[in-house]
């Protein structure tokens, strides 16, 4: 690893004077950028310590929904009771990612900001990245892509983003919040990561002198029906090939609303919400699950070893509905 | 010849590495040195650099109880401050990427891979490696439950096992959920499925996990309540 600054800031206008020099990298728990840094794929000049700064706490807002700031462990927000009793589904899918030795490092911040696992990417052997080397090329489309994006690709890159917080917040219509030197603002989760197009180097909207301070919950219309359904290669610690965040509102055995997103299948959490339209309004039908399936896979393509990716989402979508609806039942029977 | 030599205790494969982190660690502080950078100029040099926030920062650590003053480039891990600067081996290396957990150390009483924390970023925190959970002639009962079940083959991983299952029981008894927790809203019983999922950050190329399994049971069961 090369040789780093280091900057202990003590506040967030402090870390933001710090972050305008170039070759500024912010570090929270340094799960994803220190094994960056260590294979030569990020190479800061200098690291913002960034995990002392206030914010590592969960509040509630004055609407109701919840504050989570951006330095909370992922464990410690799986772990909290407002996040267990309101927001199940983003405990469930904080407690799929990683390990539990990861997740007491790793923060909600650095958890959006996580990096493609697209091996090529993580490998400087491999000339070919555009996220890494813009106008290298993509040794992934014509190499071993089974772990690659069926949604949202383009010519320039099929990465995936890893996350599985990522694909609960989206479902659950949270929003982030930053801030940088013109203020504060808001981004949609679902707008916040990028589709790749011509810049597979720029993750998110996320600009390189701003700070996530905290992402912001909804009041939760979610608590009882909801499931997060992570398919992958072992049981535990690995990277899901395709995973679904899906929960349900439901009214009197009809769905009056419905949160649904996919990982594992795109450049970042997919989520459409005429999928979630789908469900709303009827007692949920097989008929209606194989719409919302249909919908929220809407041109889908495999890039050959990763065609069974369509099909295998179609029907974890289809699992994950059903154990939502069937989950929320038992609890409210027992 | 050799058996001319005077009688002394045989040397020990431990001893050897720990003489020999003596004698290389020279970046191990007293806690009244004063806080100057010791890297050696480079060649042609003719003035000390200034000190800048790349070179060697002092940091203090409370290793197994022990106040530990160290001087550490930024791009220093925990673990290989621990092993190369404080001269502990029982933190073991294993992918040094997060992905083996053979790593495993508590910080502040929480279970981390130090193969991925800055030293520098844990200044002034309490750490707990494997020699400081037991002696061997006190030993914790999770280690003595491992030797009890057999619970290792080539032993290197095992300081990751025994620091990660030590922290498993006390995030079970604080009822702390994991990803195959039936029911987020009731308390927690550990068995076979929930430890397995919660040990899933710590891999054993020799394959004892029923054993490491079976330990873990016997030590969660035994364990008093909070």
């Amino acid at each position: 690893m090369d040789n780093i600054a280091y900057e202990r800031p003590a506040s967030v206008d402090e870390a933001l004077r710090l972050a305008a020099q170039p070759g500024s990298a912010f570090i929270g728990g340094g799960t994803n950028l220190v094994d960056l840094m260590k294979g030569g794929v990020a190479r800061p000049l200098r690291l913002i310590d960034i995990s002392r700064l206030p914010g590592r706490e969960i509040a509630q807002r004055p609407d109701g929904g919840l504050r989570i700031g951006a330095g909370m462990a992922n464990s410690d927000t799986a772990q909290h009771p407002l996040v267990r009793e309101r927001y199940p589904l983003l405990s469930r899918a904080l407690l799929s990612g990683a390990s539990p030795q990861l997740r007491n490092m790793a923060t909600v911040g650095g958890n959006l900001m996580q990096r493609t696992r697209c091996p090529y990417f993580y490998d400087p052997g491999f000339g070919a990245c555009n996220k890494r080397e813009p106008g290298s090329g993509c040794a992934a489309r014509g190499g071993f892509n089974r772990s690659h994006a069926i949604l949202g690709t383009s010519e320039a890159c099929i990465a995936t983003h890893p996350s599985d917080m990522c694909v609960a917040l989206a479902a659950l219509r949270a929003t982030v919040r930053v801030r940088g030197p013109q203020g504060e603002r808001s981004i949609a989760l679902a707008d916040f990561h990028r589709l790749p197009g011509r810049t597979p180097e720029r993750d998110t909207q996320l600009a390189p002198d701003e700070l996530i301070l905290s992402v912001d919950l909804p009041p939760s219309r979610f608590a009882r029906h909801h499931a997060y359904l992570k398919v992958r290669d072992r049981a535990s610690y690995a990277f899901a090939l395709v995973s679904v965040a899906a929960a349900l509102d439901m009214r009197d055995g009809s769905v009056a609303d419905a949160a649904l997103a996919l990982g594992g299948v795109a450049h970042k959490p997919w989520r459409v919400p005429a999928a979630e339209q789908a469900l709303v309004g009827a007692p949920l039908s097989d008929e209606r699950i194989a719409a919302a399936g249909r919908l929220l896979l809407d041109g889908a393509r495999g890039m050959g070893h990763n065609d069974f990716k369509i099909e295998l989402a179609r029907r974890a979508i289809a699992r994950a509905l059903a154990d939502a609806r069937d989950r929320g039942a038992a609890a409210s029977t027992a | 010849m050799s058996h001319d030599l005077p009688d002394r205790p045989a040397p020990t494969r431990r001893g050897f590495l720990q003489s020999a982190g003596a004698a290389t660690g020279a970046l191990t502080l007293g806690a009244a040195a004063p806080a100057v950078h010791p890297a050696p100029s480079p060649p042609g040099a003719t003035a000390p650099q200034a000190p800048t926030a790349k070179t060697a920062r002092p940091i203090a650590l409370t290793v197994n109880g022990a106040r530990h003053d160290l001087l550490v480039e930024p791009r220093v891990t925990l673990l290989d401050a621990l092993r190369e600067h404080a001269g502990l081996m029982g933190t073991k290396k294993g992918c040094d990427r997060g992905q083996c957990g053979a790593c495993t150390v508590l910080v502040d009483g929480r279970r981390i891979n130090s193969c991925l924390a800055l030293a520098v970023m844990q200044d002034g925190r309490a750490i707990t490696t494997i020699e400081g959970l037991g002696r061997p002639e006190a030993l914790h009962p999770m280690q003595a439950a491992f030797i009890e079940h057999d619970a290792f083959q080539c032993g290197y991983c095992t300081p990751g096992q025994i620091c990660s299952a030590v922290a498993l029981v006390e995030e079970a008894r604080a009822g702390q959920a994991s990803a195959v927790t039936e029911d987020l809203r009731r308390p927690v019983a550990l068995d076979e499925a929930e430890i397995r999922e919660r040990m899933s950050g710590n891999l054993c190329r020799c394959g004892a996990y029923p054993h490491i399994v079976q330990a873990v049971r016997v030590v969660a069961r035994i364990a008093p309540a909070a």
